[in-house]
């Protein structure tokens, strides 16, 4: 795991800085993911002229589903208990694939892109097992929607995705940054495509309006709530938590990729605390767009929901092809 | 000079003044004047160039070559105006157009000249886009100047696909434009045909290659070759007749005049490259395409002007054929028939407005027996229709076989082609003609007054230059294929 | 050529130039006819300061004149007529949605991967710095033209035919800094009164079938039916 060839003691700290380091972007992934969930809301409410839910909302929301019991429905099988556990480690262990704070750190070898959409396929796909596994009418409605959303976003988030690692000749997130980094403010056509596809990708994988409201539970349209609404106690929580990690895992993605400046380059205090502080204003701003637009935004039906990931396919497709024709492949 | 500007600009102020003239007598009358007044001009501008060579300058340039089009565009816009003042006079008494169209047709008549003059003199490869693509706008309106659901068809499909197939003429002109920048001192004149002419073997190869393609199809569309050319049939069909006879007689000429002045530029930029001969072999291949298929659709009509369309089509994939296989017996050949197609056809076109009158209608099965109704029409229409045919002794015969020797020499398997081309077009022709001009003809049809003209000079000029070409035409048409293949053929 | 090289205001033209090729993906895609005239103003202003642009880089005044030409043609008066007929034809709520949008879209993106493929040869050539948008400005072409195939709307296949211009226009001031002024003044006086005329056409067709679908524009092939 450890890029390295140097005697055992260096190995030796490399490995416990490197655990050090996960453990402290894995707390804060944990803990800021309810914090943007939270902030979302208040700006949301703000635009709607509430005065909506308290910073702490989300965490109390959690706290008190885990102190609930769990009840399971009694045709569920093993794979409705376990699947909570798994679609909420997939999305952790995704998350701590993505440059947060600080680039360049000996973690980021597995920082890979094509781990981190397997990670987010693989949690998804037991996702959509749970939902199909009581049963019910809705959570093989919401499991049937979720894959027709998803077999049409993962080709367009992989073509963003590529168009970035042909710029950078790295799939490694980490390289992709610092390659973005090392040629300061170039203006890419094909970054912009891509931008726009991950955008899009992003808004449909996190069920945000207009692929999906987060708020309701309206049979017709829910997509995401449909798949969890036979679970209640710490298996809901760990769902809805797993949920508000997607969120801030593509809003980092977002941000850090396309608008890295800020972003710690080494390792001193100095430099980590600005890099936190720079992620932390940029989600924040991305945040407000977020629930602008969500506010001006109507939920489309759910049909049209394969034109909007056809488009985002399609601008990812436009960035690969402008990467190749107006950036001469370099 | 003087005679330059006025042949270019007297039509241009006929667009002008026609544009506010009421009376119909009069605006008539004034084109006519207008249109006799250019055709001096074109003379006189013939008669200079011819004595003291190529004339060039203030974005013109005229030499042997397009003043032969000019003045052959200036005359037959002349004996096209002789022939619309009464015909134009009868559609408005039977109350098909209003004055107020009458105006618009005038001017426009007039605007049209103006374009194509100006396409065939200036010097400026993007004056020419603009120039063409104006012909379009004028003569569109005109199209649909009946107004009938039919004629508004004609005139939309015209106007797209037109504009769509000049819209990629200019996307070769700007390829050729920035060739020329990268091998010209003086980049901004890299429009000047002139200038690209000198220099052409300085232009880069394959921009200038694929350049060309752009261009033939842009410019081919217009000349309505094969499988752009469904606008023409329509366009003509249901246009007044005048126009019919202008479109077939003139626009497709300088449309295929746009070609070859870029063809010269082509093959000069080529010259060194491995395949020097690839514009000559494109225009080649879309013209026998369109030559074989508009023979073939000759047979498929019901609508006289529409058949006759198919067979200007066929001619323009003749000479475009022709230009394509380059050399100075085929140049001269295709510079002959561009000369006795557009004579023989405009004729044909004014005949054909006569015999629809008679009839009261285009569909070919219900005009019948011309030539016992009214004998001047029916015999015109039998005659001309023998010329374009290619019958001997008319001109269109010896140009066809000036064609066809061209092609014995440089690709004797394609002769066996052109032949039976020939063959099915005449085929085509004569079998719906025989009826028109002998049938029976239906109760009461009554002669109209038919100013036949036009027609017996055309077709008259037709067979002098069949028996005997002139020798200063003889020696103007050698001068411009000196000009276009490099080679005398006298 | 390597996009790093270039400054960054060469950087914005190549933006542009995508943008104005996505912008012809929305025409492309936009089902209703309000919305795609709104698409092809935006298409018209995104080329005009694409032109700017050039003008500013190779300090070519005239290109300033060409690009204000634009702004004023295509982003301004044109899109204004197209608006003011189709609210006088009472065609605002109408819809002319494409038959396969995901067909059409895929079919475009090959029409792009075509016009790279055509204009490969030139760009290997290394003449000019901006000369990759020529192979953008095709597909713009060619685009504009898949638009007006796949259309039955007259409004809108006049706005895949102005926005086919826009390709041309955009091939004119990258690939060539721009043409001579006379010749930029001719086009855009075309331009002009081709629109005028557009719009007079479809008060006719209007008039004579009662529609804007120009489908029903086939009276003329019915006279080719004998075998």
């Amino acid at each position: 795991m450890v890029p390295g060839n140097s005697g055992g003691v260096v190995v030796g700290d490399l490995v416990n800085l490197s655990s050090g380091w996960v453990l402290l972007q894995a707390a804060l992934f944990l803990f800021g993911a309810p914090l943007l969930m939270a902030w979302v809301r208040r700006v949301k409410a703000r635009l709607q002229n509430r005065r909506g839910p308290g910073w702490l909302q989300p965490y109390r929301d959690l706290n008190k589903l885990f102190a609930k019991e769990a009840l399971v429905a009694h045709t569920a099988s093993e794979l409705f208990r376990a699947a909570p556990y798994v679609v909420f480690a997939t999305t952790l262990l995704a998350c701590l694939g993505v440059p947060l704070v600080a680039v360049g750190q000996p973690f980021t070898a597995v920082a890979d892109v094509i781990v981190l959409v397997g990670f987010l396929a693989l949690g998804r796909f037991f996702l959509a097992l749970a939902g199909m596994d009581v049963g019910t009418a809705f959570g093989g409605m919401g499991a049937s929607r979720e894959m027709l959303v998803s077999a049409l976003a993962e080709p367009a988030m992989l073509l963003a995705v590529f168009t970035l690692a042909m710029t950078a000749h790295s799939t490694n997130l980490s390289s992709v940054i610092d390659h973005q980094l090392a040629f300061g403010l170039v203006l890419r056509p094909s970054y912009l495509f891509a931008l726009m596809a991950l955008v899009l990708v992003a808004v449909a994988e996190t069920g945000r309006i207009p692929v999906d409201n987060p708020t309701t539970h309206l049979e017709l349209t829910m997509i995401h709530e449909a798949m969890i609404l036979e679970y209640s106690g710490r298996h809901l929580a760990l769902m809805e938590w797993a949920a508000q990690l997607k969120l801030m895992l593509y809003g980092v993605l977002i941000v850090n990729v396309f608008l890295p400046w800020g972003i710690a380059r080494e390792v001193s205090l100095a430099a980590v605390s600005f890099g936190l502080f720079a992620v932390v204003a940029k989600l924040l701003l991305l945040g407000v767009l977020l629930a602008v637009t969500e506010t001006v935004l109507a939920k489309m039906r759910l049909f049209r929901a394969p034109q909007f990931l056809n488009f985002s396919l399609l601008l990812a497709l436009l960035g690969l092809l402008s990467h190749v024709i107006l950036e001469g492949g370099a | 000079m003087s005679a330059l500007l006025m042949t270019v600009f007297v039509p241009l102020m006929g667009t002008l003044v026609l544009a506010g003239i009421r009376s119909l007598q009069l605006a008539g009358r004034l084109n006519l004047g207008f249109c006799a007044t250019t055709l001096a001009a074109a003379l006189g501008l013939a008669l200079r160039i011819l004595q003291g060579g190529d004339l060039t300058g203030h974005g013109f340039h005229v030499d042997a070559f397009n003043v032969y089009l000019v003045v052959l565009t200036a005359f037959v816009g002349l004996t096209t105006a002789i022939f619309s003042r009464p015909y134009m006079a009868h559609v408005c008494r039977e109350g098909r157009v209003t004055e107020r169209r009458m105006r618009l047709y005038h001017s426009m008549f007039q605007g049209f000249l103006f374009t194509m003059l100006l396409a065939l003199t200036t010097d400026n490869l993007g004056v020419l886009w603009v120039a063409v693509e104006g012909a379009t706008l004028a003569t569109v309106l005109l199209v649909s100047l009946y107004r009938t659901p039919e004629s508004i068809e004609a005139a939309w499909k015209y106007f797209i696909l037109c504009g769509v197939g000049i819209a990629l003429a200019l996307f070769g002109t700007v390829l050729v434009y920035f060739a020329a920048q990268h091998a010209l001192a003086d980049p901004s004149r890299g429009l000047s045909w002139t200038v690209l002419y000198g220099e052409a073997a300085r232009l880069h190869p394959t921009v200038m290659a694929i350049a060309f393609v752009f261009l033939l199809v842009g410019y081919g569309t217009k000349v309505g070759l094969v499988p752009l050319h469904n606008w023409l049939p329509d366009a003509h069909s249901e246009g007044p007749t005048p126009m019919s006879a202008v479109l077939s007689g003139l626009l497709l000429n300088v449309a295929l005049y746009a070609v070859v002045r870029f063809k010269m530029l082509v093959d000069g930029a080529l010259v060194a490259s491995d395949q020097p001969g690839i514009a000559g072999e494109l225009m080649m291949g879309f013209g026998l395409i369109s030559f074989l298929v508009a023979g073939l659709f000759l047979h498929r009509q019901r609508d006289i002007k529409r058949m006759f369309s198919y067979s200007s089509i066929e001619h323009m994939g003749l000479m475009t054929f022709a230009f394509g296989i380059g050399g100075p017996l085929a140049t001269f050949g295709a510079l002959l028939h561009m000369l006795v197609h557009s004579l023989t056809k405009s004729a044909i076109f004014v005949t054909v407005g006569h015999a629809s009158h008679i009839a009261g209608t285009q569909t070919i099965e219900q005009i019948r027996g011309l030539i016992r109704t009214q004998p001047a029409v029916g015999w015109g229409l039998l005659i001309g229709v023998a010329a374009i045919a290619g019958f001997p002794p008319f001109g269109v015969f010896t140009s066809e076989f000036l064609l066809l020797s061209a092609t014995m020499q440089s690709w004797p398997w394609l002769t066996s082609v052109l032949l039976f081309g020939l063959v099915v077009a005449f085929a085509g022709l004569f079998r719906h003609l025989h009826p028109m001009v002998y049938g029976k003809a239906p109760e009461g049809q009554q002669p109209v007054a038919a100013n036949m003209l036009p027609v017996m000079v055309h077709l008259g000029l037709v067979l002098w230059l069949g028996i005997a070409i002139p020798a200063f035409l003889a020696h103007w048409l050698d001068q411009a294929t000196w000009l276009i293949s490099g080679g005398h053929l006298l | 050529m390597i996009l790093t090289q270039l400054t960054l205001v060469e950087q914005a033209v190549f933006v542009l130039a995508a943008l104005v090729l996505f912008l012809s993906f929305s025409i492309l895609a936009q089902a209703r006819l309000v919305a795609g005239i709104h698409v092809f103003a935006w298409q018209g202003a995104v080329l005009a300061g694409a032109t700017g642009l050039v003008a500013l880089v190779d300090g070519e005044p005239h290109l300033l004149v060409s690009a204000g030409l634009t702004l004023a043609l295509k982003a301004l008066l044109i899109p204004w007529m197209l608006h003011r007929l189709v609210r006088r034809l009472e065609l605002e709520r109408h819809l002319d949605p494409l038959p396969r949008p995901a067909v059409a879209l895929m079919l475009g993106a090959a029409l792009v991967i075509f016009s790279y493929w055509v204009v490969v040869p030139i760009e290997r050539l290394e003449l000019a710095t901006t000369r990759n948008i020529l192979s953008l400005s095709l597909a713009v072409v060619l685009l504009g033209l898949l638009i007006m195939v796949t259309r039955r709307q007259a409004v809108t296949q006049v706005i895949g035919f102005m926005s086919m211009e826009n390709g041309l226009f955009l091939a004119a001031a990258t690939a060539t800094h721009g043409m001579p002024l006379v010749v930029e003044l001719g086009v855009a006086f075309d331009v002009l009164v081709a629109a005028v005329l557009f719009g007079v056409f479809f008060l006719q067709i209007s008039e004579s079938i009662e529609s804007l679908d120009v489908d029903r524009l086939n009276r003329l092939s019915a006279w080719e039916d004998e075998p």
